[in-house]
């Protein structure tokens, strides 16, 4: 069907709207890459076979659905309306939920989530922590709508901005109210969106273009991922919206080629838009035209950075440009460019929807809404969360990641991506902003957050982030190319232990240079990991120069395995175990570590039952 | 494949794009995922019918991650080396697959039948360490269990 006005519109969502309500039950099972990853696709097929088998509707009672956040638990199952919660399910749980749950209503003790702080049972999605303390305004509908309908996403009121705009705003008025609202770039810089919109807007030219930037490149972060793969036409209504208030006639949505799931679902996505009159001549029978396609990006990092990504599109390598000109004035082709991120034209329609008003009531005095993480690595509860800004990092980290597995200590998280910094401890209860996150030597980014605990040695997660950055590193200018790589060399040599005194201080000259000198956002940042982590680490800095020692017992150079004699019970699991035969013993003999021979994979220290292998 | 066939396929992935500069890299990678590589013959071809001088092709080729310019092995074996899985003990799954499959990174065995990658971030952290093997996600991966899972791939 296609929408020949907005009257037409308003009659078919109503209706559409008293569908999607009217059925009572609903399984929405995730099938977002994490949730794939742990085995969704057959949970969901063993849905279809026990729901056919059962003789009712595939259709109406199964929602296979994009990212629901809590990847950790996956695959995760919720049904409604009452939104029981069920994690880890197996396909051999499918029959049981058919018939207890679906069936008579009754709830499966089995597969609730356990609250892993007080352990208590958790029947409903709203009461398990990882989720009530989120405020999911992006990234609510996720769980809720089928990503290949666009059915679903307009019951839920999808495209009603649009239709405002369209029906009683001019360009000038929408500009005005993304600037009111306070949104900020969510890709990671925070320019004012209002205003680098008005920028281009100001610009006269017969061709202007819009652009998606999904190159979500950063090591960590999948937030961009799951959006685009579970609620496309959000981006796309907000794409529409912006091509409309700036003038643009063609939009492009730059994605990962290793995404494929979310081109998939843009593909599919950027159809229905186009059958149903919101992409393409004439949009719902107005005088405005617009149309979006897709530009896969082959794997560069700083294919991120808005001039690279624009020659990558132009087929060139994606190697950035000076500034200005910017791409407001000389983008893509030439012609003027406005490129947002993922996130930021997500905000787009909320903000027409609900108004500036209320959406800058949300967050801080200078960031204002909710920003979405991907918060992964040492933390219980991995996943996707959105929160609103100015929530402070203990209350993610603790409160909804539910602190650090195994008892361990709490040592950093790192934010930002590769161009961003370590906080510790002490710095757990600042606010999460733009500003705050930049003083403490980060930055906000594109919303990795990645905790880690006192196993992790924080000279190596510098040496991991430079030897990622020389790699990705387009090689354009020097201070970058070259600069980065000394870097990288000297972080190295300390964590072989032929670090020397002096070492530190040549880091922070050479970055205050590489920041000072390089071209582009990619250089400029670089030194961040060095920076903060000698700023906050610096005693582990020293024990690797001075004291060749790695106290987190991570660089391999500077500790040796060592069985204890006393704890040893010359069970052999270690002897077996080692790749290169590197152990010695005998029944009733304690082992002995041929140090000689050892290449420290570590896999004794894993296997052996009672911790008798040390670092020393 | 003959020569020929080869640069019919290729001609067949040509026709869907339009002439000029911006075609050039969804080319390449459809290239690539036909054939797991980019060989010189491609490259010339696609230099000649895009009109794209072939060192700009060449230097496309070479700065994008997702080429390759040499062929690739039976079973692909991937480690992700992305932040969270490196924090959760990456590296030693990886020098478990150099030592297991005797090649290093980057590298495709004798026969062909392994390349071992390593990936920045396949996006799925709660499982992380990840090694994935022809798409197949291996999760919690620890050292001890990387012989294990790669004796299956035979």
């Amino acid at each position: 069907m296609k929408f020949k006005d907005i009257e037409e519109f308003k009659v078919k969502q109503k209706e559409l709207a008293k569908d999607f309500e009217k059925v009572n039950k609903k399984i929405s099972v995730c099938a977002g890459t994490g949730c794939r990853a742990s085995g969704s696709l057959l949970v969901i097929e063993a849905f279809k076979n026990e729901i056919k088998e059962k003789k009712l509707d595939v259709e109406l009672l199964l929602k296979e659905t994009g990212c629901h956040g809590f990847c950790e638990r996956g695959p995760l199952v919720v049904i409604y309306p009452e939104k029981i919660f069920y994690s880890k399910v197996k396909p051999e749980d499918v029959p049981e939920i058919i018939q207890e749950t679906i069936g008579k209503g009754n709830v499966i003790e089995r597969l609730l989530y356990e609250d892993p702080q007080t352990k208590e049972k958790i029947t409903y999605e709203n009461n398990v922590t990882f989720y009530n303390s989120q405020d999911r305004y992006i990234f609510g509908k996720n769980g809720q709508i089928d990503p290949t309908k666009i059915e679903d996403y307009i019951a839920l009121d999808g495209y009603r901005a649009l239709v405002k705009v369209l029906s009683n705003m001019n360009s000038e008025q929408v500009i005005d109210e993304i600037s009111k609202s306070g949104l900020r770039g969510r890709g990671g810089a925070g320019f004012p969106t209002g205003t680098k919109w008005k920028l281009c807007r100001q610009e006269n030219s017969d061709i202007k273009y819009i652009i998606c930037n999904g190159d979500e490149g950063d090591p960590g972060a999948f937030m961009d991922r799951s959006l685009l793969e579970g609620n496309p036409h959000s981006i796309l209504e907000g794409m529409i919206i912006g091509a409309y208030a700036i003038g643009a006639c063609k939009g492009y949505i730059y994605v990962r080629r290793e995404y494929p799931l979310a081109v998939k679902h843009l593909k599919i996505a950027i159809e229905q838009a186009r059958e149903w009159g919101f992409l393409g001549k004439n949009i719902l029978g107005t005088d405005f035209s617009f149309d979006i396609e897709i530009f896969q990006g082959a794997g560069a990092f700083v294919c991120g950075e808005e001039t690279g990504l624009l020659a990558s599109i132009e087929g060139k390598t994606g190697e950035p440009r000076p500034r200005p000109p910017y791409p407001a004035q000389k983008g893509l082709w030439g012609k003027p460019t406005n490129i947002n991120n993922v996130k930021t034209w997500a905000n787009v329609p909320l903000i027409i929807s609900k108004g500036a008003e209320w959406y800058s009531k949300i967050g801080t005095k200078s960031s204002k809404g909710t920003m979405i993480f991907s918060l992964v690595g040492k933390v219980n509860n991995t996943g996707l969360i959105e929160v609103p800004m100015g929530i402070t990092l203990r209350e993610i980290i603790f409160g909804i990641g539910g602190g650090i597995p195994n008892g361990k200590k709490f040592k950093a998280v790192q934010t930002g991506g590769p161009s961003g910094g370590c906080i510790p401890e002490s710095k757990l209860d600042t606010p999460v902003d733009y500003e705050e996150l930049m003083q403490l030597g980060s930055i906000m980014g594109s919303g990795g957050m990645i905790v880690m605990d006192e196993d992790n040695c924080m000279v190596d997660v510098a040496r991991y982030f430079l030897s990622f950055l020389v790699e990705e590193s387009c090689g354009k200018c020097t201070p970058c190319r070259e600069g980065v790589y000394q870097l990288y060399k000297i972080v190295d040599r300390i964590t072989k232990g032929e670090g020397e005194e002096g070492d530190i201080e040549l880091l922070e000259e050479l970055s205050e240079t590489i920041k000072d000198a390089s071209l582009c956002a990619f250089g400029k940042t670089a030194p961040n990991p060095v920076l903060s982590t000698i700023r906050y680490f610096h005693d582990e800095y020293k024990a690797h120069i001075v004291d060749k020692k790695c106290p987190a017992g991570v660089c391999t150079a500077l500790f040796e395995y060592r069985i204890d004699p006393e704890l040893c019970t010359a069970c052999g699991i270690c002897r077996k175990n080692c790749p290169v035969n590197a152990i010695e013993g005998e029944k009733k003999v304690a082992h002995v570590i041929i140090q000689e021979k050892c290449t420290k994979c570590g896999i004794c220290y894993s296997v052996c039952p009672f911790d008798a292998i040390k670092k020393v | 494949m003959k020569n020929s066939e080869v640069i019919s396929e290729i001609d067949d992935i040509l026709e869907q794009y339009p002439k000029g500069p911006e075609s050039l890299l969804p080319v390449l990678e459809d290239i690539q995922e036909r054939f797991n590589y980019l060989s010189e013959d491609a490259l010339k071809t696609v230099s000649e019918k895009l009109q794209i001088p072939l060192n700009q092709v060449y230097s496309v080729s070479t700065f994008y991650n997702v080429f390759s310019l040499e062929p690739k092995g039976k079973y692909i074996v991937q480690v992700c080396m992305g932040t969270a899985c490196h924090v959760r003990g990456a590296p030693a799954v990886l020098e478990e697959a150099e030592r297991f499959l005797k090649i290093k990174r980057g590298k495709t065995s004798k026969d062909k039948k392994y390349t071992l990658e390593t990936v920045n971030c396949v996006g799925a952290c709660a499982l992380g360490p990840i090694m994935i093997v022809n798409g197949k996600y291996h999760g919690h991966m620890v050292a001890n269990n990387v012989k294990k899972i790669l004796k299956e791939y035979k």
